[in-house]
């Protein structure tokens, strides 16, 4: 079924039942591919091999629903002003297909380019931010500097006062970048993946990788039977290391808890992303209304999915300092995701030491954005057995060669 | 928030602590002799398990000295603190 003005008016006023927007079959013996993940990029990642290498004999397996992990707890901010060639093409990218996709996938995946920006408190803040303009602007990726009264103007409710704890000193603004409805990106991927014939098998989890003597990857055991695998693409955000031990691969992650919290609803006060790396808050408001607002990760190794109180605290303090006016509203849930972590802050794409085997992974706090462009890359990657030219320098090898991608020295944060 | 036990000082809230990475990794005795592949994993690589987890702490807001701690990374319930040079409790 196509979603168009006459669909949806149809439903509206008919009163049809809405028919299911992907299958849920049972899973088969054998796949070409078996996507351990239904997150938003194995989801896309599945997309992709069916449309574009004609791989569709492929099942995503997801241990509990599909979008139900980092993909359905995450705040949504995507933008592509990412300080290394490297990674600006990735995101780039990403970017360009956000601006699409819901066309692309006839689904309204509400991408809407509100514009991010990024707060400077110090000297060596404005220094990076500027650094970062010139770097994007170099690589075609617009972003600007503003002064504290440009910032102003652009988002009217932010205190620019001189009184402030850690005043504003200007901001870096990328006015394409924005946010996207979270839920909606799983949905849409699945549904557009199953209609290409792509089984998505949730409620089944991958608990063994079976290897033939030769090393390379035979089949997958499952809470949900054995099922043989010619290729196996891990795409477990949190629990990587769990699911690459399982191939006898240790791996470099960390995973830890990041929290995420959202007020009650209120009219329209929020025009833009705003974020800050230096005192650790990131906000924007939902289209319902919510303020959705990112707090840091827990300081130790944890797979809890939920964060220390003293964590969200922490960036409410710094919230109620930028905007003055969001003082009184209350909050109305948290939660946490758990997110994997890479020594320098960027993610890992492509092949693995055991024949068969791929990784996508370690997107940790700032994943989101990529989801399409990850999962174009990706499925590219393992249709051909060869990293994609823009996912090359995101291999695993990089931490033996030497070659980081160092977004973490770049920006200390990558929401 | 973690109720922490520092081998010295006793229990503490967590925010008196910085944490410091997974324990027991040993830098090489002998590093000229250490290849890419083994420097990678002694800077980078981690266990990352989902289960007991040896992991350091330093009492930056107390008596400053590190310790190891023994945490279940699933529930976060702290089962032993020891000082640097103990073996972990099995
Ligand atoms: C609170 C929070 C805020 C964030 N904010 C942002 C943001 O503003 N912008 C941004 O770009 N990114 C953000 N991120 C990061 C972003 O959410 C992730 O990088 C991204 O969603 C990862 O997508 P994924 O599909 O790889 O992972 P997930 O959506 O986590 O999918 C992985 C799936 O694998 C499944 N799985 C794991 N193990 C197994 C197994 N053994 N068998 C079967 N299935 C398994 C899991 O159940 C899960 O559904 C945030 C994350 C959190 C937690
Ligand atoms: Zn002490």
């Amino acid at each position: 079924m196509r979603f168009s003005v006459y669909s949806l008016m149809r439903h509206a006023l008919g009163g049809a039942a809405w028919p299911e927007q992907w299958r849920s079959p049972e899973p088969r013996a054998a796949y070409d591919v078996v996507i351990v993940g239904a997150g938003g990029h194995g989801l896309a990642t599945a997309y992709y091999l069916a449309r574009d290498h004609g791989v569709r004999n492929v099942a995503v397996l997801e241990r509990g629903w599909l979008g139900g992990g980092n993909t359905g707890r995450n705040t949504t901010v995507i933008r592509s002003n990412y300080l290394w060639d490297e990674s600006a093409m990735l995101y780039e990218h990403a970017l360009k297909l956000w601006e699409g996709l819901a066309q692309e996938l006839n689904y309204n995946v509400m991408y809407s380019p509100r514009g991010v920006m990024m707060l400077a408190h110090s000297v060596h803040d404005v220094q990076v931010f500027k650094r970062h303009v010139h770097a994007n602007r170099l690589n075609g990726i617009d972003n600007e500097w503003l002064t504290p009264e440009q910032a102003k103007a652009f988002c009217p409710p932010l205190n620019t006062s001189s009184e402030l704890r850690h005043p504003i000193l200007g901001a870096a603004l990328q006015r394409r970048a924005g946010v996207a409805r979270h839920d909606a990106v799983a949905w849409g991927y699945a549904r557009a993946a199953s209609a290409l014939g792509v089984d998505i098998i949730q409620n089944c989890e991958v608990t063994a990788i079976c290897r033939v003597p030769s090393g390379a990857v035979a089949a997958v055991e499952t809470t949900r039977g054995r099922i043989a695998a010619r290729k196996v693409a891990a795409v477990a955000a949190g629990h990587t290391s769990v699911v690459m031990a399982m191939a006898g691969l240790c791996m470099p992650l960390e995973s830890y808890p990041l929290q995420a919290l959202v007020s009650e609803p209120v009219k329209p006060v929020l025009p833009c992303v705003v974020m800050s790396n230096s005192i650790h808050a990131y906000i924007s408001q939902s289209d319902k209304g919510e303020l959705v607002i990112g707090a840091a990760t827990d300081a130790y190794v944890s797979y809890s999915q939920a964060g220390g109180l003293h964590i969200a605290e922490h960036t409410l303090e710094a919230i109620c300092e930028l905007f003055p006016t969001f003082r009184r509203l209350r909050m109305l849930r948290n939660w946490g995701g758990i997110v994997d972590v890479t020594p320098d802050r960027s993610p890992i794409i492509g092949l693995t030491p055991v024949p068969g085997l791929y990784v996508n992974c370690g997107w940790g706090t700032g994943g989101f954005k990529a989801t399409p462009g990850s999962g174009h890359v990706f499925a590219a990657t393992v249709a051909r057995g060869e990293p994609h030219p823009i996912a090359a320098p995101f291999s695993l090898d990089r931490f033996r060669t030497g070659r980081l991608i160092d977004e973490a020295a770049a920006a200390a944060v990558a929401h | 928030m973690l109720l922490i036990a520092c081998p010295w000082c006793g229990k503490r809230p967590e925010n008196e602590f910085r944490y410091g990475g997974e324990a027991h990794i040993a830098r090489p005795l002998d590093p000229a002799s250490q290849d890419d592949a083994a420097w990678a994993e002694f800077l980078y690589l981690r266990s990352n398990p989902k289960g007991m987890h040896a992991e350091r702490w330093r009492h930056i807001h107390g008596c400053g000295r590190f310790f190891n701690c023994v945490r279940d990374t699933v529930s976060d319930r702290i089962s032993a603190t020891y000082r640097p040079g103990e073996t972990p409790p099995r």
